[in-house]
């Protein structure tokens, strides 16, 4: 396809504690296209927002990104200037964050902050009309009496409000591209629903691309078509909505799966877990991250890091499981000849 | 079934409001807990969902006597501990070594200068519970295996141990008293997804061999609903249904509980894309101030006149099935 967006390289980015370097994202790679709906999901600690925050210029010391590319419509973002990446940022790509109450400024109204970022971008923008865009998209966003609201501070909208307020302040310079981290988490779930048909909403109408990072399941099941899994820096399994819940091919996907409780079932079933404790980043495992976890390990497991071996149709899993099983199968066809 | 088992806590009208200044000489009142009466049995588990905000952590702790309640009654094994009418309001310390808590936050609910075996060993001195430090140190350690950390972990401190691990410690302070009854705030949203179901099974582990008795709290619906046998909804205060766990899930029958379960999203997407949503208008509104009759009236899609002038009453439709909604009476 050549309506590549975004393209992320065997991205790295680094930590550099006084403890040590933490490697929150260690190679990973994943491509967006127009109109495309991505779900990033891992535990804490998978770097799942380390990554949004390096397509943003967001990282803060002692973090780096220490390798890789990150390519947006065939610019090299991470050899931007500060002028152009204040460029990007709003303009082209746009973020929303988990928290509105912390991410609006207390002391500014809704619409000063929503009319900063239009006018940051268009100087020529009169403030009359700045105004009127705030307002309409408000209006876009769901929020009644938006000509009125437009005036009020943050602390008189509600949390449901607010997250609103801050989509549409992550929208109003059209973005091709919407970087949402975790936009629900801080909502109770009769909001959280409202919100995202109020995102799938938007995203049909404008077409832009949207990467959704959360830890909840049940969320990506709902609004996305792609899928990538992280677990401590690296992407485990990459693939379509319904091959990663439907087919999923890595351990650590199948464990997360199985170990979410069924709405449906009549009897009280067991949870099957996934033992053990999240990977002490620090003090990474020498093969793959999820090896001691997994009920699968072998030996190659602990000493080397598996490649993403591809299993269908853009479907890619990392694991040593896959490249056994390939190996028999090539066996086998040999031994047919 | 349930008409022989016997109840270990009753709650009978259970209030409890909070003041708040506003202004000279004027006083404003948070309703967070209005009027709820429902009974826990012998060994079950009882699952209270609502949203933030709508009262089920006060209930929790009210229960508990850590706030005290406004009115209400309060019995316990039998016996009132709490009763405003009568004017009966017992010590509670007797009664902590039966009715224990889980906090929502493991690190800030563990004091992060005690070694975890202080924390431990805290509740066990307080009630006596040993006679010597031989017999303290066992039993500190045999805590902790039970709840799966091992006897070494006794000498380090909180922030030594992950999310988990420090439930797990919050859960075995919990468990040093014996307590036949543990209310169970949230114990599992503060952890990671991978996590959570080593700790429901835990819980459920823990259960099984000592016969505990459960009130969970969670705004999580499908973890309720996997560990609870009941389930109460709440909404801004008030209980608007209680029913079985399978059959509120399957047949819910007020409005809110069917916009709460509508609203939780699935691990499947062709199921979750599918299914017709209800969506409800506007926010949860203030306990400051609360709607006149029946509380959900402002934003339920099919109130009528009634409903904004009568509080409707809680009533069992179905055997073991209650619920609080006019438009069930027609």
């Amino acid at each position: 396809m050549d309506n590549k967006l975004l393209e992320v390289k065997d991205l790295r980015v680094s930590f550099f504690t006084p403890a040590g370097e933490v490697k929150a994202v260690d190679g990973i790679s994943y491509d967006i296209h127009e109109n495309e709906v991505m779900g990033v999901v891992g535990e804490s600690g998978s770097g799942k927002s380390v990554e949004a925050y390096s397509i943003m210029g967001l990282l803060a010391n002692p973090g780096k990104v220490v390798g890789g590319s990150i390519t947006f419509q065939g610019e090299d973002v991470l050899a931007y200037t500060e002028e152009q990446r204040r460029d990007f940022r709003g303009k082209k790509v746009g973020m929303i964050f988990q928290n509105p109450m912390t991410c609006l400024n207390p002391v500014y109204t809704i619409g000063d902050q929503l009319m900063e970022a239009l006018r940051c971008h268009d100087k020529s923008i009169s403030k009359q009309e700045a105004r009127a865009r705030a307002v309409e998209m408000l209006e876009l966003v769901g929020i009644n009496n938006a000509d009125k609201r437009v005036d009020q501070y943050p602390h008189e909208f509600s949390g449901g409000m607010r997250q609103r307020a801050m989509i549409a302040m992550a929208m109003i310079c059209h973005p091709k591209l919407l970087i949402a981290d975790e936009p629900t988490t801080a909502l109770d779930v009769t909001i959280q629903a409202q919100i995202l048909d109020l995102m799938k909403d938007l995203q049909k109408k404008t077409g832009m691309a949207i990467i959704f990072i959360t830890h909840n399941l049940g969320v990506v099941a709902e609004i996305c078509d792609k899928v990538s899994v992280m677990y401590a820096g690296h992407i485990m399994e990459q693939g379509k909505v319904n091959d990663i819940f439907y087919a999923p091919a890595h351990p650590y996907t199948k464990g997360l799966l199985r170990s979410l409780p069924n709405l449906d079932e009549k009897e009280r079933n067991r949870l099957i877990p996934i033992e053990g404790t999240p990977v002490d980043l620090l003090d990474p495992p020498k093969g793959c991250s999820f090896g001691p976890r997994c009920e699968h390990c072998m030996k190659v497991c602990l000493t080397k890091k598996p490649p993403l071996v591809e299993v269908g149709d853009g479907h890619v899993s990392a694991c040593w499981l896959h490249v056994k099983e390939m190996k028999a199968q090539k066996a086998g066809k040999e031994e047919n000849v | 079934m349930s008409g022989e088992r016997k109840k270990l806590v009753e709650v009978e009208k259970l209030r409890k409001y909070f003041p708040v200044k506003s202004g000279f000489m004027k006083t404003n009142y948070v309703q967070a807990v209005q009027d709820i009466s429902l009974h826990i049995f012998e060994g079950e588990t009882l699952g209270l969902v609502g949203e933030s905000g709508c009262g089920k952590t006060t209930f929790g702790r009210t229960l508990l006597q850590l706030y005290t309640p406004t009115s209400g009654k309060i019995v316990y094994d039998g016996k009132t501990i709490f009763d405003s009418e009568k004017n009966i309001h017992e010590k509670m310390l007797p009664y902590r070594r039966k009715m224990q808590l889980i906090f929502q936050d493991p690190s800030a609910s563990l004091d992060p200068r005690m070694t975890v075996g202080e924390i431990v060993g805290e509740a066990l001195d307080i009630h006596k519970l040993h006679q010597g430090k031989t017999e303290r140190q066992d039993r500190i350690s045999e805590l902790l295996t039970r709840v799966g950390l091992n006897s070494e972990h006794a000498n380090r401190f909180p922030h030594e141990f992950s999310g988990g691990q420090q439930q797990r410690i919050g859960i075995a302070r919990a468990l040093a008293v014996e307590p036949e009854f543990i209310v169970c705030d949230e114990p599992i949203s503060a952890l990671d997804v991978s996590i959570q179901s080593q700790v429901v099974n835990m819980l459920e582990d823990l259960q099984e061999q000592i016969g505990l008795t459960y009130l969970f709290i969670a705004h999580d619906l499908s973890v309720v609903r996997h560990i609870s046998n009941r389930i109460g909804v709440m909404y801004l205060g008030c209980l608007v249904e209680l029913a079985e766990s399978y059959e509120l899930c399957a047949h819910p029958i007020h409005p809110y509980a069917q916009t709460l379960l509508s609203a939780v999203p699935i691990a499947d997407p062709e199921k979750t894309r599918s299914r017709q949503r209800i969506l409800l208008e506007g926010d949860i509104p203030s306990p400051l101030n609360p709607p006149s009759g029946c509380r959900f009236h402002t934003r339920c899609p099919y109130a009528t006149e009634k409903c904004s002038q009568e509080i409707p009453q809680l009533k069992e439709y179905s055997p073991g099935h209650y619920a609080a909604c006019h438009m069930l009476d027609k």
